[in-house]
Formats: C-alpha cells, structure tokens, sequence
C-alpha cells in the first residue's frame, strides 16, 4: 500500500509526469517519503551528491557561504520542484547548500540507485534526461535572465 | 502637416478645440501642485503626494500618468501611483534616474512642482476578468498600485482573484512592501520573488516569472496585467502565452521618451502607436509582441 501511494506521487509530481507506469516504479524504487524541519540542510556543499528531492511543499534555499560575507541565498524552489543535480554529473558532488525554509515534505531519491536502473535502461535513462534538461533549461534561463540586472536599471527622465 | 499641427497646437493652448483623443488631458502648461507628503520608499524610489493650488485634481484612471515638472530642471512622465476617487492628494511614486526624476525625489515637502495630465490609456478597470493577475518588476509596480487598490476596496465575488507578482532586485528594493499584508489581509494573493536574497529574507530568490506555475489562476479565465522593464514585460508575457493566457488578455505598460505627452512629437513612437495617446498601456497583441522584439537601429 505504501509503495503504491509513494509511486502515485512519484508519478504526479512534473519531473516524471507522463513517464510509463514500468519506468514511474523503477523511479519509486530508489524512493522514500521525507519531511524536513524549518533550518534543517538538505544538501550541504562538498558532500556525496546521493540523494535529491522532488518537492511536493515547503520551499528550500540553495545556499553558499561567502566568507566575511555570510550566507547568500542563490535562489529558492518551492512545491513541484526540484532540489538537487549534481547527483547525475561526475563527481557526483553538491556543489552549494540547500536549506528548508520552512516545513519540506519531498520524495528523496537515491541518486546513484536510479543512474544504475538509468544505465541499465536506456529508454528510462533517455526520458529522464529529456525531464531534466528541460528542467535545467529553464533554470539557465532564469539564471540569465537575472544576469540581466532588469531592475537596476531605468531610463533617464 | 506641420502646419496643422501648429494649428491644433495653438487651438489646444487658447483652448478653443481638443485633440480627438483625450481631450480632458489637452494641456502644455504644468498647473502648480504642492508637496504636501513625501515617503522614501527604497533608496532611490519615492512617493510624493501633490494637492493642486486651485480646485481638485482632474479625475484619472489607474495606468495614467502625469507629466511632471521640476522647475527649473524639466519635465518628465510619471506614473500615478494612487488610486482613482481616493480622498486626498495624489500620489506619483518616483525613481531617480536623471536629473528631473532626482530633483522630484528630493523636493521637500510646501515645494512646488508642475503638473499637466492625465495623459494616456489605462488599465481598463471596467473590463477585466475574474482573476486578475498583476506581474509587476522594480518600479513597475507603481502605475499598478491604483488597480490593486481599486480591486480591493470593491467587495469580491465568489471565485474572484487578484494575485500579484511582485519581482525586485533584492529585498530592500521591493516597493510598496509595507502594504504586502495589507494587500493580504484584504484578500489578495501576493508573491514577492528576488533577483539577490539579503539576511534576513526567507522570501523567494528567483525571476518574477518562476512563481507562475504555482500561482493559483485560471488562464482561462484571466487578464494579466504587466508593468517592468522591457524585457521582463517579454518574458512574462511569453511566459504567460505558454501557460495558456492568450496574448489579447495580457496587457502591457511600455515607456518611452514622453515629451508633449499629446501625440503630437512622436518622441514616443513605438511603430505605429504614439505610446502618450495609445499607450503606456496595451494589448501584448502581434504588433506589440513584434515591436518589442525589434532592435533598435
């Protein structure tokens, strides 16, 4: 019962929305169920990158610590999200922190347990990475566009 | 055509015709106003409160601007930032970005400034949809205020929504913030998002069009309003476009070079439009769409 409700969740959640019910329960294999309290790291920067999240509420803080200026939140993602790359990209570590902002409930999934089912699976491993690239898409995308600096500016009156 | 523009310019100063489009707005001469208030909003950006000498200020749509009048300095096109049919004087909230913007930041409160407007089309008010979603970056809440203020002093029916996004550079940027609870408690849905996060900010980090996808409105049954730099007003309304709000439904405030603010100069030509008479606000409709994609030469 309890794996049948954790896969109805891995499959409704948009990274993996629309995947095969064989390759949705491949997905809910590698996965548990987590809550995660406000302030509580979810990933901390150096560290074996083995699990990431799908959230499904709460927001969490990706992090870095710039010395003698503290801690710059770099961006934050919220419910439908996702917490967590480098777990996909040798050497597999994470590369800032991530921080519950408030009360996380997520999907944690073992990172090296789905790239093994991935590897093994090429058409699993195909229509994750088209989910995920078009999930980093939109990220870069945001990323640059903030690049921009569009509110520093104006036109002189 | 210079000859009749001369013509229509010197009938429009004596006062003996207007102009086909806004002829409650036919004004070249700035009418003093005082500064009866004034309030730092974030380190560049404040609001100034005007009362005319005489008489009451001339009525006024949300999206309207006025042009104002430093003098001595010059004039420049701002926004009103209150609301319609508020008692008390108006508001223009003001970013100091040139000398005529910096000299109205910082004139005291009894000084005198020069108003002449309302100029230009506004937020159609009378015809929006039951959810109205507000996306708006850096000043660009400003000419958006007047709207959230109107929707929200108006008793809401059952599935009506006003929900606005509010992108700024970093925290202390974020205009209006202080009426963000205010704005709540009234029943709005609002969602401040950052470009840089500060100590102390739990809010969000991100490009104003990431919180989108987890804003709770109907596409289909929306008109989204969108006022910030050029870029972002792209981005959302592509943005939007994606998630199902056609592009005749979103609607737009662009800025330009405003200068007799009567249609008349063209310093504000956007292809076809004269964005004082036909604009700041429009449709994000194709010619829109593609003069905003268009570089300039």
């Amino acid at each position: 019962m309890r794996s049948v409700q954790l896969a109805d969740v891995v499959a409704r959640h948009p990274l993996l929305a629309g995947l095969p019910s064989d390759a949705v329960a491949s997905v809910a294999g590698c996965a548990r169920m987590v809550a995660v309290a406000p302030g509580r790291l979810l990933l901390a920067e150096g560290d074996p990158a083995d699990t990431f999240y799908l959230l499904r509420r709460g927001h969490v803080a990706i992090e870095a610590h710039d010395p003698g200026h503290g801690t710059m939140v770099i961006e934050t993602v919220g419910p439908s999200q996702v917490v967590g790359w480098s777990w996909m990209i040798p050497p597999y570590r994470w590369r800032f922190d991530a921080r519950a902002i408030d009360a996380v409930g997520a999907v944690a999934i073992d990172g090296l347990c789905l790239r093994t089912k991935a590897e093994a699976d090429p058409a699993l491993g195909y229509a994750l990475l088209q989910r995920v690239t078009t999930i980093l898409l939109d990220r870069l995308q945001a990323a640059r566009i903030r690049l921009l600096d569009l509110y520093g500016r104006g036109q002189p009156q | 055509m210079i000859s009749t523009a001369v013509a229509n310019l010197n009938d429009a100063v004596m006062g003996r015709t207007a102009p086909s489009v806004h002829p409650p707005s036919l004004s070249l001469f700035p009418a003093p106003y005082r500064v009866v208030d004034r309030r730092v909003e974030t380190a560049d950006v404040v609001t100034i409160s005007l009362e005319p000498e005489e008489g009451r200020p001339p009525a006024f749509q949300p999206g309207q601007f006025n042009m104002v009048t430093a003098f001595g300095i010059g004039e420049s096109a701002i926004s009103i930032s209150s609301a319609p049919g508020a008692v008390g004087p108006i508001e223009h909230t003001v970013r100091a970005v040139g000398p005529v913007t910096h000299a109205l930041t910082t004139r005291p409160v009894g000084a005198l400034v020069g108003v002449r407007g309302p100029f230009g089309s506004d937020w159609q008010m009378s015809d929006l949809a039951p959810h109205v979603l507000i996306v708006a970056g850096g000043i660009g809440l400003a000419p958006l205020r007047g709207v959230v203020r109107t929707l929200l002093s108006r008793p809401m029916a059952g599935d009506d929504r006003l929900l606005v996004l509010v992108g700024a550079r970093s925290p202390d940027q974020l205009l209006f913030r202080a009426e963000f609870d205010q704005w709540r408690r009234a029943g709005a849905y609002v969602a401040p998002t950052v470009d840089v996060g500060a100590p102390g900010w739990d809010g969000r980090v991100d490009v104003v069009t990431s919180l989108l996808p987890t804003t709770p409105f109907d596409p289909a049954r929306t008109v989204a309003l969108v006022c910030g730099p050029e870029v972002m007003i792209r981005f959302t309304a592509r943005a939007l476009m994606d998630g199902g709000v056609p592009a005749s439904r979103i609607r737009v405030s662009l800025e330009r070079n405003m200068q007799c603010a009567l249609g008349w100069c063209g310093h504000c030509q956007l292809g076809p439009l004269l964005l004082c008479r036909d604009g700041p606000v429009v449709d994000y409709s194709g010619v829109v769409a593609e003069l905003l994609r268009e570089r300039e030469r």
